[in-house]
């Protein structure tokens, strides 16, 4: 696999960037790349959506009564 | 009374307190704790299960949490490791087959399948049923479900899953990637044929 290609290295930093997990060079680096390669700033885009679109579509809120049932469990003697 | 005696009575009182306290603080999070539950097991049923259980034993140990911390960490660390007790170590370590494809490779077939530019709209992730990333999550392996769940889901940083799951962050940083990774090539699949 070669290290040279910029838009391999721009993919290597598409999920740590979309994270927000990349440092502050790194993410220089990656904007750099991407203001000048339509290429990889579409595939960037797609994937901030897709992370939305997987957060909402899969993240289902609590049925309602549950938090009733929790709360009854209060108030039980210590211990693990 | 006593001196030792109201002494003992204004602890006690301050105990509750804080207990109390506590109690209300870790009810903000269910909502939260229920979403990311929900994605770890198969049922409804099984994710509610999972959360009274995840309460009842975070209510009656509430003096392990440290005040000041990641309450919602800490509920989620008790959750993960009672959904581990409750025998689903049933699964083997998933295979490592090589899996080619880039983290592009979504996009790249969307993007064949219907020319480049429609990449440009929010609405191609559209043509990925609901139902579709759904059941790709919950066919993740579980060992790559929990992390993708936990940050994809939970929101939560790399360090803070880290501590739920008590593995190194360079193993969450590699499973979430390759999690991902697997999580696309289903969804290619499906959509794509």
């Amino acid at each position: 696999m070669s290290t040279t290609d910029p838009c391999e290295k721009c993919e290597q930093m598409l999920q740590p960037y979309l994270d927000r997990e990349l440092s502050v060079v790194e993410v220089g680096e990656a904007e750099q790349h991407l203001n000048a390669c339509e290429y990889c700033r579409r595939r960037y885009r797609f994937e901030e959506s897709l992370r939305r679109y997987v957060r909402l579509t899969a993240s289902e809120r609590m049925p309602p009564g549950l938090l009733d049932k929790i709360k009854e469990l209060r108030g039980q003697p210590e211990g693990i | 009374m006593g001196e030792a005696e109201a002494e003992a009575g204004r602890r006690a009182a301050t105990e509750a307190r804080d207990r109390i306290r506590f109690e209300e603080d870790a009810l903000e999070f269910a909502d939260q704790v229920y979403r990311v539950a929900r994605r770890l097991v198969s049922s409804r049923e099984e994710a509610e299960d999972l959360v009274q259980d995840t309460y009842a034993r975070a209510f009656r140990s509430w003096r392990s949490f440290t005040p000041g911390t990641n309450m919602r960490a800490w509920l989620l660390r008790i959750l993960t490791n009672l959904n581990l007790d409750r025998g689903r170590k049933v699964q083997r370590t998933p295979d490592l087959q090589p899996l080619e494809e880039g983290d592009y490779y979504l996009a790249n077939k969307l993007a064949a399948s219907s020319g480049e530019q429609e990449l440009e709209h929010d609405r191609v992730v559209e043509r990925l049923s609901q139902d579709g990333v759904v059941n790709a999550l919950s066919a993740l392996p579980h060992d790559f479900r929990d992390v993708v769940v936990l940050v994809d889901i939970g929101e939560f940083s790399y360090a803070d899953a880290a501590q739920i799951l008590d593995v190194p962050i360079g193993t969450v940083m590699s499973r979430l990637h390759r999690g991902r990774r697997i999580l696309k090539h289903t969804l290619a699949e499906e959509s794509l044929g």
